[in-house]
């Protein structure tokens, strides 16, 4: 991080003249990289087109993973949501089907992400907070009713109980007479960022990791439309990491499952033409743009040379981006539809497959009905007005791009062999490496605002003085909680509890074997045993993860 | 904040509080004794009669070497034979700002809500040999509420941290397999101070090696008459080896107990306490003397234009404060 | 010596959403105070018996998963039931604004969203111990 001199003078509550702030600062990407005043052919001497960016669809795919990118087809407007009871997000889900969404994505609540039915005591004044409880394959049967699981696809933020809730959907789909073999969508499934990052845990991360590769191989077989991991940047980024750290962890978190794939006997062109890839869009416009398209070029380069990966498919880098939540505020929340809709755009020029735009109200509460659909709006206003999406990868050729292009890959390699020399991703994580790292970033980051380096509109400039909210934020009822500890209590003892129990105890005897699990979760989600009982018998058997201490 | 400016009285009846048992009568005492505030030395003074009953065991090692979750799990043990346990874990404090981040607690949640278990989190406030300054008068505390074992974690910041050899009747040295090529380097600073050698994390390569190098360099080194120094190995998060630790430090207890080694270290431990109240008393009466620092300040301007020397304003400074005036002294001492 | 101003830092409930708990823990840090940070996954029980043995003055907690109007009562009843009513309760989160004065009508402190300068939160620890 390069120091920065003057800014930090400025009398607090006064501002100066905008002409003489712009000659004291430093001009730095939003990562704390430097930025010339002007970027000539010599800044991108060695490009080479074939080489380094080839056309769209052909490696190494800089320019996009499609030959006719959103000429053929619009990305796909996937908004996350999910709150309340499986009854309450259902009716959403019908709200934003019917306002031209393409596809759904699933937000689960905590006890969920942490594998805890709604009536355990550690769930209590959780249970549909942050997203929808699901305790059963009785809770998802009410959350997709009356959606057709072969017309849409679905993407489901679970990690750590990922093969529980993909087996309660595959059950679903049973039951509409789906076969999997039809299902679409993505599971995020991507342990190794819960560790470096999110902190949702469950099991510690070698049996995560076998638990990871038995999903892969079940799906080969089985579910061969699924997207078995969304190798997720989005929320080491979150977490307050660089640009440069989103793009190098996320890789080799992507890197160390295709190793783990292998070593667990499967080819390579098996499994990992199912990878895709989900990034963050944060404020810095071209930053986030060469980071895409950094990241396209190197996945498909490492895929080739290293891995050995033969089916062209297995060299693309399909990616779902999300505006970053970290970049808004809390003051003067309608700022935020604006800087949603620069990431956006960003996300679109870095060709992205999918995009979720944030509401601007979620530093508040979950979205209401209308800042959802305002966010959903801002996509379409891309998508049909503003012509970003008439041409493929619009910025190629920009000496500043092209140049931030090469400059984060070389960052990102320089991160994958310091990660090497710790003796790769898990040993790496053990030893509190990304999260120091990532944690420092974070609070570099909160300096620069602090001493106003990094200058946020309505937080430290351009301040209101009455900072009075008027934009409706979403309750939640707290009685839901109440329904839905009743639902489980009632399933619990209406089911065959033999059935539970015989189906649990054959899961047990896997998870103490090598053999895949999933088709025992898929029994037990069956016979209506419940995430928190499934999670508990390989709690039982694996352990639970206990993170190092880091700052 | 009101709870924290006790009256003297006050004080007094913490002392009988903590006496019976109140936990909140010992966090406010460690308190105040670790604010150093004008009680401090009187409540040192009503505890001392009833400590000397506590066995204390060191934990040092340097950093990222497991020695939380050892404790953590040393605990669980301890705790498993209805032993009783003070934990001191010890952070650094920032030379910069004063402030300290104190994270042990982090690895130590399975005992934070037992009963049996009193954690505290200390920051070094500028003392440099891995403990805080008061960090014995705390266990003096905690030995006093009853507490069987008291456990102390170092800083661990690698080297220097002699402190615990007093504070303990047994110091255990922690290290990791990747150490064993750097306790070479680390002999002079770890190898004379532990009672016993942990190798943690030992499910990683070179945990053999580490204890051969490590038994090699204490061949070498070790002088303790009657005790063989034992290096371990465990891997605390799994808790294997960690019954061994404890069964080895008991018979580290009654070696010290047989040899009349325990009451030599504790007499030593008494030494360095009062040798230690001196030199803070006088220490403080100099440099919480506002005349002093401005005096200093001229002064050192003078000699560095060539007017006195070190010396001669050092003897300024110690006849202002009386250092040579016996009555004026005693005085100065209440 | 100065008496230190002692913080514990504790994010209690499932998220696991540490960014704003670790700033804060650092900042406070680097203003001069002594910060116990006690990590995730925290229960109320666990945030006020670790208050009670570390005797801090203030505690603060970091709640993003909604769970605040059951967390912070919680922890309050308990605070009174241990005898620990002079320590101060505050926070951050994402927490609407009448869930924050709902909140402080009951007797938590003041709680500070998303993009608030860690010196206003120091500042307000400081303003608060003082008195």
């Amino acid at each position: 991080m390069s120091k920065s001199v003057g800014a930090s003078c400025k009398p607090k509550g006064m501002r100066l003249k905008i002409e003489s702030k712009r000659k004291e600062r430093q001009f730095n990407t939003i990562s704390g990289e430097p930025v010339k005043d002007i970027y000539t052919p010599k800044d991108v001497g060695e490009l080479d087109y074939d080489r380094d960016l080839g056309q769209p669809g052909k490696f190494p795919y800089t320019r996009g993973v499609y030959d006719t990118m959103y000429r053929g087809q619009l990305w796909t407007m996937r908004q996350f949501s999910g709150f309340a009871s499986a009854k309450e997000s259902n009716e959403r889900y019908h709200y934003l089907l019917n306002h031209g969404q393409t596809g759904l994505s699933v937000a689960f609540d905590m006890p969920t992400i942490m594998g805890y039915d709604s009536d355990h005591p550690r769930s209590q004044g959780e249970v549909g907070r942050c997203g929808v409880a699901i305790s059963s394959l009785a809770d998802m049967e009410v959350l997709f009713d009356g959606i057709p699981l072969d017309k849409v696809s679905t993407s489901m933020t679970i990690n750590g109980p990922a093969a529980m809730l993909w087996a309660f959907y595959i059950c679903v789909g049973e039951k509409q007479g789906v076969p999997s073999r039809e299902l679409r969508g993505t599971i995020q499934n991507d342990i190794l960022k819960e560790y470096i990052a999110q902190k949702s845990w469950i099991f510690p991360p070698q049996p995560s990791m076998r638990i990871i590769t038995d999903i892969m191989a079940y799906a080969a077989d089985h579910v061969p439309k699924w997207n078995t991991i969304s190798i997720s940047g989005y929320h080491i980024r979150e977490a307050g990491s660089t640009a440069a750290q989103e793009l190098a962890f996320t890789l080799a978190d992507g890197f160390a499952y295709v190793e783990a794939g292998m070593a667990a006997g499967m080819d390579v062109d098996v499994f990992a033409p199912r990878l895709s890839f989900f990034f963050n869009s944060h404020l810095d416009f071209f930053e986030e743009i060469a980071k895409y398209r950094a990241a396209r070029r190197i996945w498909a380069k490492r895929m080739k040379e290293k891995y050995k990966a033969k089916d062209p498919r297995s060299l693309l880098m399909r990616f779902h981006t999300q505006t970053a939540g970290c970049s808004l505020t809390a003051q003067q929340p309608e700022n935020n539809i604006v800087r949603t809709a620069f990431e956006a755009l960003a996300a679109v020029l870095g060709g992205t497959q999918s995009l979720h735009t944030n509401s601007m109200d979620e530093t508040h509460a979950l979205p209401s009905a209308k800042a959802a659909k305002i966010a959903l709006r801002t996509q379409q206003i891309i998508a049909y007005e503003s012509g970003a999406a008439n041409t493929i990868d619009p910025l190629a050729g920009s000496y500043f791009v092209e140049s931030l292009t090469n400059k984060l890959e070389a960052q990102a390699e320089e991160y994958f062999e310091k990660i090497e020399a710790l003796g790769g991703v898990v040993k790496a994580i053990e030893k509190g490496f990304f999260q120091r790292e990532i944690a420092n970033a974070a609070y570099r980051y909160q300096k620069n605002i602090e001493e106003s380096k990094q200058i946020i509109v309505g937080v430290n400039d351009f301040v209101e003085g009455d900072e009075s909210i008027d934009i409706p934020i979403l309750s939640i009822d707290s009685e839901i909680e109440e329904e839905q500890v009743k639902r489980v209590k009632k399933l619990k003892s209406e089911r065959d509890n033999g059935a539970v129990k015989a189906t649990l105890e054959e899961l047990r005897r896997a998870a103490e074997s090598t053999d895949n699990v999933i088709p025992c979760i898929l029994n037990a989600t069956r016979a209506y045993a419940t995430l928190g009982e499934i999670c508990d018998v390989l709690r039982g058997v694996f352990g639970l993860y206990r993170e190092p201490p880091i700052f | 904040m009101d709870s924290r400016n006790l009256k003297s009285g006050k004080s007094k009846e913490l002392v009988s509080k903590l006496l019976e048992g109140d936990r909140l009568a010992a966090a406010r005492l460690i308190s105040i004794i670790e604010d150093d505030s004008v009680e401090s030395s009187d409540i040192v003074r009503e505890i001392f009669p009833h400590t000397g009953r506590a066995y204390r065991i060191g934990v040092t090692g340097p950093p990222g070497v497991g020695k939380s979750t050892l404790v953590d799990r040393l605990t669980v043990t301890l705790r498993g034979e209805g032993v009783t346990v003070g934990i001191i874990a010890v952070d650094p404090t920032s030379p910069f700002s004063g402030g300290a981040l104190l994270g042990d607690r982090v690895r130590m949640t399975d005992i934070g809500m037992d009963d049996g278990v009193f954690i505290r989190s200390m920051a070094t406030r500028g003392n440099l040999g891995g403990l805080a300054k008061t960090t014995s008068d705390v266990a003096d505390v905690f030995d006093a509420f009853g507490k069987d074992v008291i456990l102390f974690e170092t800083v661990g910041v690698g080297q220097s941290e002699l402190d615990i050899v007093e504070a303990a009747d047994t110091t255990v040295v922690v290290l990791v397999p990747e150490s064993g090529d750097s306790v070479q380097a680390m002999k002079a600073g770890l190898m004379e101070i532990a009672d016993i050698f942990v190798v943690n994390k030992a499910d990683r390569e070179g945990a053999d090696n580490a204890v051969r190098e490590i038994e090699v360099i204490l061949d070498m080194t070790s002088d303790q008459e009657g005790w063989t120094v034992p290096v371990l190995k465990t891997v605390a998060h799994e808790g294997d080896g960690v019954d061994a630790l404890r069964r080895i430090i008991d018979q580290h207890y009654r070696y010290l107990a047989s040899k009349e080694k325990l009451a030599e270290k504790r007499r030593k431990r008494v030494r360095a306490a009062t040798v230690g109240i001196v030199q803070e008393k006088l220490h403080s009466r100099v440099w919480n003397d506002p005349r002093i620092e401005e005096f200093l300040k001229k002064r050192v301007d003078e000699i560095t234009t060539g007017n006195g020397t070190p010396h001669s304003a050092a003897e300024e400074i110690l006849h202002m404060v009386g250092f040579y005036n016996h009555s004026e002294c005693m005085k100065g001492e209440q | 010596m100065a008496q230190k101003i002692r913080v514990l830092v504790a994010k209690p409930g499932l998220d696991g959403h540490d960014r704003g708990a670790k700033v804060i823990a650092a900042a406070l840090r680097d203003a001069g105070m002594e910060v116990i940070y006690t990590g995730l996954h925290q229960t109320p029980e666990m945030v006020v018996e670790a208050a009670l043995q570390e005797d801090v003055d203030v505690i603060g907690l970091s709640i993003l998963s909604g769970a605040h109007m059951t967390v912070f009562p919680r922890v309050m009843s308990l605070l009174n039931e241990k005898g620990l009513d002079n320590v101060l309760l505050t926070g951050g989160g994402i927490i609407p604004q009448k869930d924050m004065d709902a909140l402080e009508r009951m007797g938590v402190g003041k709680l500070f969203g998303p993009g608030t300068p860690t010196t206003e939160i120091i500042e307000y620890i400081r303003s608060s111990v003082a008195h």
